[in-house]
């Protein structure tokens, strides 16, 4: 036994000497690197890894197909999270020393990490329609965009999609509505909109917290749903809690057409959890599901048929959250090609992509060229709006896809801008020292 | 041979007693602490300072923390991430009402208010021991959770929910915040831990660690000896906490930057710290550091170290090893060395003692 142990002590000496050395793999200078914070494990795995195969299929078929944007390679690398905070900044803090162009947390909570350390790492972040709302004022935060809506864009679609069903927003004195949101930042976010429009709109809210520990076992919070019959449920959950949210819903007999997921809820693994009764759950979206588009189909030649990519079926692809991935993919790609006619150079910086960003202009036309017409609407930002606060719709499950049930719904701007703006002020006073903008803006070409 | 006492003697009560007798050790030391504050911060990398020693010397604070009450007194503790969250609650509330007084004061002082809120939860330890006094610390642990998402006010009615560390600066230096630097916080932080460990060595050596140790021993032969229980558990519970208190300040102003109860303070961390008190050691202050070290960096190494040196592993897949190596570590580890690494480094040191010629 006491030699057992020497052998394992100097293992485990010899486990530490060799983790020593972390040397930063040298870049070469024709390329792109583009980082992906990604989460294949944990509680929140089973709405991570469709996203995180659907952002790097995208990236991969454009080094497949048009040797990389504007013939400059991009560099992928996934890093785990596990939607862990800790994680998270761990990620961030090893890959930024390698100057990424441009970094998506894909996770609230690091973003809200993320967004003092952006400006002064000089690396843009794309946090698309999830982290702080407020970061949509460019005046405030001239390095974090989150295209195409915010959550409280996302929230004010939910009462004007009840006002449309109810008939008007003067029927909605008198109803409830419930959010069923995950107790964390996350699910916190759409709280204040609705609150404010509860007020404005003469309906009540009730709010029904899911601690992360509970997401698979909510029948206490359903419990208080089945008293309490609210007229409709909006669900702000992530990861495992939706499937759960969609299973007791029928369980409790929750219409289920009244259950409106935010765009994140809608996963197909979540409804799929509900079975044949899910027919009919409803989730917001910003772009379509589905496999008819070009761009889908030049991912399936150029990636999925080479076994390039890690998805663990061909009919994975096209599902909604993998094409949401595809969605944030075109995005960093659409920004680095705006950066690159900007500037006139071909490898750009994180600086480059900024302004890349502050300038973007998808138009229907462009959403063409890229083989996304009908996918998803145009998308345009300017320094002082870096989300564009675009149209919404909501989708529905059919048992076996999501399709488009609703026409696009605009946000309630004049409700959710001030709000925004108001607080992005709160945000830098509360946070002192908060730089001022400095950042130039670019006249769009 | 290499380590060896033959010549050294004690001519003193006070040399007799000093916690590092041998010159060899007090070289040692000295050789650590200079490789900490001088060598680490001139020579390793960001990545190594934020993603390894950081994180490091907050767990191994907690460590300590943990193993004054459980290794030191006996009485087992789940809720060490509640004291830690105590802390930093603590801390970014007074920084946000006086935030003319210098953070450092203030990472300190949220420990006060850690010991006082374990003292509260340490009450019952008169009445109950081992298993149930784990449960009634666990309640701490949920109910405190509770609070700090519960009660806007403590998170300053942040939208988010969460903490957002404001910039601090000591001499026009920024200390917390964005644009401070990786050096400048471990060394603020590497500073307070070579502090809190020195206090903590000269307790459990002292009249109190006695106390404690015989208190852990059995507890009714020392309360015939004299000591009091009441006092001596809840000064145990108290100092623990104090340590817990001021590694989650740590954690929060030094580490993260900002966050939130739900995700930095739940019972996962309480279960993290105590797998690091149980793989270090019970009862010693090394196995604190040691404890900490191997836990805190394995994920590290495995996810970034191990791909570094060319062996092709994907982050999904060091996670799960992550969770199987410890799960399985903790279970050789009490099987095998009950007493962690401590005993490990303890019987290298013996072996060194007396090579070539082992008796």
């Amino acid at each position: 036994m006491k030699g057992f142990k020497w052998t394992m002590a100097a293992a485990f000496a010899a486990g530490l000497a060799s983790a020593a050395p972390m040397p930063a793999k040298a870049q070469a200078q024709d390329s792109i690197f583009i980082p992906l914070l990604s989460y294949r494990t944990g509680p929140f795995a089973s709405s991570g890894i469709p996203i995180a195969n659907g952002m790097r299929d995208y990236l991969e078929m454009i080094n497949q197909r048009d040797g990389g944007i504007n013939g400059v390679k991009i560099v992928i690398e996934e890093c785990e999270t596990g939607y862990d905070t800790k994680k998270g900044v761990e990620c961030y803090d090893s890959l930024r020393s390698r100057n990424p162009v441009v970094v998506n947390p894909y996770s609230t909570g690091i973003t809200l990490q993320l967004i003092p350390r952006a400006a002064v790492d000089k690396i843009p972040m794309l946090s698309m329609a999830y982290g702080l709302s407020a970061s949509a004022d460019g005046n405030t935060f001239p390095w974090i965009f989150n295209p195409p809506a915010t959550y409280w864009d996302g929230a004010s679609v939910m009462v004007s999609y009840m006002a449309q069903r109810e008939g008007g927003f003067d029927k909605l004195r008198g109803k409830t509505l419930g959010l069923i949101h995950l107790d964390a930042p996350y699910g916190k976010e759409p709280i204040p909109v609705l609150q404010a429009m509860a007020e404005k709109y003469g309906f009540t809210l009730k709010l029904y917290p899911v601690a992360a520990a509970d997401m698979q076992n909510q029948s206490a919070i359903w419990l208080n749903i089945r008293r309490d019959r609210p007229n409709y449920l909006y669900n702000q959950g992530w990861g495992a809690m939706n499937p759960t949210a969609v299973r007791e819903a029928i369980r409790n007999n929750f219409p289920i057409d009244r259950l409106v997921g935010v765009w994140w809820a809608g996963g197909d693994d979540d409804a799929r959890a509900g079975g044949a009764q899910a027919a009919g759950y409803r989730s917001l979206n910003f772009h379509q599901a589905g496999t008819e588009f070009p761009v889908i189909q030049d991912i399936l030649k150029h990636v999925v048929d080479k076994n390039l990519s890690r998805v663990d079926a061909r009919s994975r692809v096209g599902e909604n959250l993998y094409n949401r991935g595809v969605y944030n993919s075109m995005l960093m790609v659409e920004a680095i090609r705006h950066a690159q006619q900007l500037t006139g150079k071909k490898v750009v910086t994180g600086e480059d992509v900024r302004r890349g960003f502050e300038t973007m202009n998808i138009t229907e036309a462009r959403l063409k060229e890229i083989g996304m017409e009908g996918f998803a609407a145009p998308v345009r930002l300017t320094c002082a709006d870096h989300n564009g606060h675009n149209r919404v719709f909501v989708a529905r499950w059919d048992g076996t896809r999501y399709v488009r049930d609703s026409d696009w719904i605009e946000p309630i701007r004049d409700v959710v801008r001030p709000l925004i703006e108001d607080a992005a002020k709160k945000y830098a006073e509360a946070n002192a020292g908060w730089p001022r903008r400095t950042e130039t803006c670019d006249q769009r070409s | 041979m290499f380590y060896r006492e033959a010549g050294q003697y004690k001519t003193s009560y006070k040399a007799d007693m000093s916690v590092f007798p041998l010159l060899q050790d007090r070289i040692g030391i000295i050789a650590i602490l200079a490789i900490a504050f001088v060598a680490v911060p001139l020579f390793a990398s960001e990545f190594i300072i934020l993603s390894v020693m950081v994180p490091f010397l907050v767990f191994a604070l907690a460590a300590i923390g943990l193993n004054i009450l459980t290794g030191y007194t006996g009485l087992i503790s789940l809720g060490t991430g509640a004291f830690m969250g105590v802390g930093a609650y603590a801390c970014y509330k007074l920084t946000t009402l006086f935030p003319g007084v210098n953070i450092i004061v203030w990472i300190i002082v949220s420990g006060f208010f850690s010991a006082a809120i374990g003292v509260v939860f340490g009450l019952p330890s008169l009445r109950i021991k081992g298993f149930y006094l784990a449960v009634a610390t666990l309640a701490a642990q949920f109910f405190l959770q509770w609070c700090f998402v519960r009660i806007p006010w403590l998170y300053n009615y942040n939208a988010s929910g969460a903490i957002e560390v404001p910039e601090r600066t000591l001499f026009g230096l920024a200390i917390t915040g964005a644009r401070s630097s990786p050096e400048v916080r471990y060394l603020v932080l590497l500073s307070i831990v070579v502090f809190l460990t020195w206090i903590a060595s000269n307790l459990v050596h002292g009249r109190i660690g006695r106390s404690w140790m015989a208190v852990r021993d059995m507890d009714i032969a020392a309360e015939l000896m004299g000591i009091k229980l009441l006092p001596t558990k809840l000064l145990a519970f108290a100092v623990s906490s104090f340590y817990c208190g001021v590694a989650g300040a740590c954690m929060m102003f030094l580490w993260y930057g900002g966050g939130e109860a739900n995700d930095a303070f739940n019972v996962n961390q309480s279960f993290i710290v105590l797998f690091m008190v149980i793989i270090g050691g019970l009862g010693s202050l090394i196995g604190s550091f040691l404890g900490a070290f191997f836990i805190s960096t394995l994920p590290t190494i495995l996810k970034f170290g191990v791909p570094a040196v060319g062996i092709p592993l994907t982050g999904a897949l060091a996670e799960h090893l992550t969770h199987i190596m410890v799960g399985a570590l903790i279970i050789f580890f009490l099987i095998v060395e009950p007493h962690g690494l401590a005993r490990l480094w303890q019987i290298a040191k013996q072996k060194l003692r007396v090579w070539p010629f082992p008796y």
